[in-house]
């Protein structure tokens, strides 16, 4: 880098009229301000939360009607029982696009280049937009739950066990949202992201225990459902919700054995890959 | 005198794209300097590398005292960008866009709230305040977005095409906003490619294209460069050209033009005024028709058309197509 020629003169930094919060405090303090952003969205445009909600409904009532009879997980446990916690887990990681489609829609229409252009934390986009997400997902979580105690649906262990296994679900769908920010930041598009999500998002949850029992796989196929963070993440919810019969034992894979304990160990290698990797491509963006 | 805003041999390439080509700008403390240059000659590169959104290849650049690759952030804290289509966000109301800029600033809820209330009413904005921005006219929207860039009331402003696709109305209004501004004593660095709009707001203008700077002086100096004065005739017989000629010669300064299919002379003149009024009467008396007469200054058009050896281009971006802009940058 060369310093500038004499000519005439440069000032000193200019004094700032204000005080500026720093530290990693920062990316909180701003974060918080960007999802309230985020959040008035839903307020002006209520449209877009009457299909966020739909679409668990109808989720919940087709498989539980179309699927209901034909599908028997064998283990004592109705479909419909066993069906929900698979929903749940579908519709959260789902609901990642989300975050992808708002980040997209935020770098086309050039409002990242003004908040890339404020002195405000590199993190606060996506920390504001991933927190804002968690909103969206606890809203659908509720009406799942209502439509599916409707069907016939019950949480049959303690109130506590059932509050950890929905936790585990906004957290798992959390560490997804990362990934999908990461997305939604790289192609040109939204529609290119609900694309994208699409083919990343459906084999995810279909080639996983959510609709189907493990057992109905074989092979590299079966490896591939046991393996899935989605199945553990459905088996872990089936567990707190009590929707397992008990006397069927829980396939004899690890990752079926500690299903909770397998989901925080990929949530938290999804964060630690994808939270510094967003935050870069956002640093970047447009350059 | 002190430069607020200092670039030194910028260049950055996009692909086989030389987007700027060793930019050298100045900008001393109180000033306006205007970028002039067509579509894709390299002004917005070089904002979003003053800005600190694009690092550049190489180069350098210092913005009120700070080190715009050393500390980005410090830059940032610094300076208010108003980019060439307005980035406000449509669902949130005028009060509420300016309020979250404010926060991000660094301002607490109460004085980014004082703040944002302060700017609506400055820019006339007040009563639109609690509305959508969605629901606001172009012009409208432009001037929110340049009230976000002052929420901090920043020593250095960068305003990226300010009018470009705004109607003739809103253009003028948004010219006595930025006039305002700049009487304020702020630093101010403008992209434009109208004309008009370098001469009337900018106390200096750099020329660019293709990512050089190919000339830099006052409105009036870069007018002179192109040559001084001088008095056009349009006649109304093409076959009155000799006479007209002859009465031109007697107060031209140099070669005597003749355009537009043979009824157009255009004669350099030292004396103005006078030289017209010689004209005037030496046509009355050899009984020559005319349908226009003057005494023309070079436009800046002239002076981008003999600077580059092309004319300047009518801008292409337009409120509904935002990407335009950038991406004919992107591919000169």
């Amino acid at each position: 880098m060369s310093t500038p020629s004499a000519g005439s003169d440069l000032p000193a930094p200019t004094p700032l009229p204000y005080r500026r919060p720093s530290g990693p405090g920062r990316a909180l303090v701003d974060g918080w301000v960007v999802a309230k952003r985020n959040l008035i969205k839903i307020k002006r445009v209520p449209e877009i939360l009457v299909f966020v909600l739909i679409s668990p409904i109808m989720f919940v009532l087709l498989f539980a009607f179309v699927f209901g009879g034909a599908i028997d997980p064998g283990d004592g446990v109705g479909y419909r029982e066993f069906l929900i916690a698979g929903i749940f887990a579908q519709t959260v990681v789902f609901g990642a696009t989300f975050t992808g489609a708002g980040l997209a829609d935020d770098m086309a229409k050039g409002i990242i280049d003004r908040f890339r252009s404020l002195p405000m934390s590199p993190a606060a986009v996506l920390v504001g937009r991933t927190t804002s997400d968690v909103v969206y997902n606890v809203l659908s979580l509720v009406i799942m739950a209502l439509t599916g105690l409707l069907v016939g649906w019950r949480i049959r262990e303690g109130f506590l066990d059932a509050l950890l296994g929905f936790g585990l679900l906004l957290v798992f769908a959390y560490a997804i949202s990362w990934v999908m920010a990461y997305i939604g930041l790289v192609v040109p598009s939204v529609e290119v992201i609900n694309n994208a999500s699409f083919v990343v998002i459906m084999p995810l949850t279909f080639v996983s225990n959510a609709f189907v029992p493990l057992e109905s796989f074989d092979g590299v196929l079966r490896q591939l459902v046991q393996w899935n963070p989605v199945s553990a993440l459905t088996q872990a919810s089936r567990d707190l919700f009590g929707n397992v019969s008990a006397s069927a034992a829980a396939p004899d894979v690890w990752s079926m054995q500690h299903p909770a304990l397998y989901t925080l160990v990929w949530v938290l290698g999804i964060l630690l890959v994808f939270v510094p990797l967003s935050v870069r491509q956002y640093s970047r963006a447009g350059g | 005198m002190t430069d607020m805003i200092r670039a030194t041999g910028l260049r950055k390439s996009f692909k086989e794209v030389q987007a700027l080509d060793g930019l050298d700008l100045a900008v001393p403390e109180g000033q306006v300097l205007a970028l002039l240059g067509p579509n894709g000659a390299g002004k917005t590169t070089a904002v979003r590398v003053l800005t600190t959104l694009l690092r550049p290849d190489s180069g350098s650049a210092i913005v009120a005292g700070v080190d715009v690759l050393a500390d980005p952030d410090g830059v940032r804290a610094r300076i208010g960008l108003s980019g060439q289509y307005a980035a406000v966000d449509e669902h949130l109301t005028g009060l509420e866009n300016l309020e979250m800029v404010g926060r991000l600033y660094g301002l607490g809820g109460a004085a980014a709230r004082r703040r944002a209330a302060e700017l609506l009413d400055r820019f006339g904005l007040t009563e639109a305040g609690n509305r959508p921005s969605k629901t606001y006219s172009g012009g409208m929207r432009r001037r929110l977005d340049l009230a976000g860039a002052l929420v901090a009331a920043p020593p250095v402003l960068v305003l990226d095409e300010p009018t470009t696709g705004l109607d003739p109305a809103s253009r003028v209004q948004m010219w006595e906003v930025i006039r305002e501004l700049v009487s304020g004593g702020a630093t101010l660095l403008l992209t434009t490619q109208y004309l008009e709009e370098a001469d009337r707001l900018a106390d200096d203008i750099v020329v660019i294209d293709h990512g050089r700077a190919i000339a830099q002086g006052t409105a009036d100096e870069l007018k002179a460069q192109t040559g001084g004065e001088r008095v056009e005739v349009v006649l109304a017989e093409p076959s009155m050209v000799g006479a007209a000629r002859a009465v031109l010669a007697e107060v031209a300064s140099g070669e005597i033009e003749l355009k537009a299919g043979g009824r157009e002379l255009t004669a350099p003149v030292a004396g103005g005024l006078a030289a017209l009024g010689h004209t005037v009467s030496g046509l009355q008396q050899a009984g020559i028709a005319v349908l226009d007469l003057g005494l023309r200054r070079p436009t800046l058009d002239d002076v981008f058309l003999s600077l580059t050896g092309h004319a300047s281009e009518a801008p292409a971006g337009s409120p509904g197509d935002p990407d335009s802009a950038e991406t004919e940058e992107a591919l000169r």
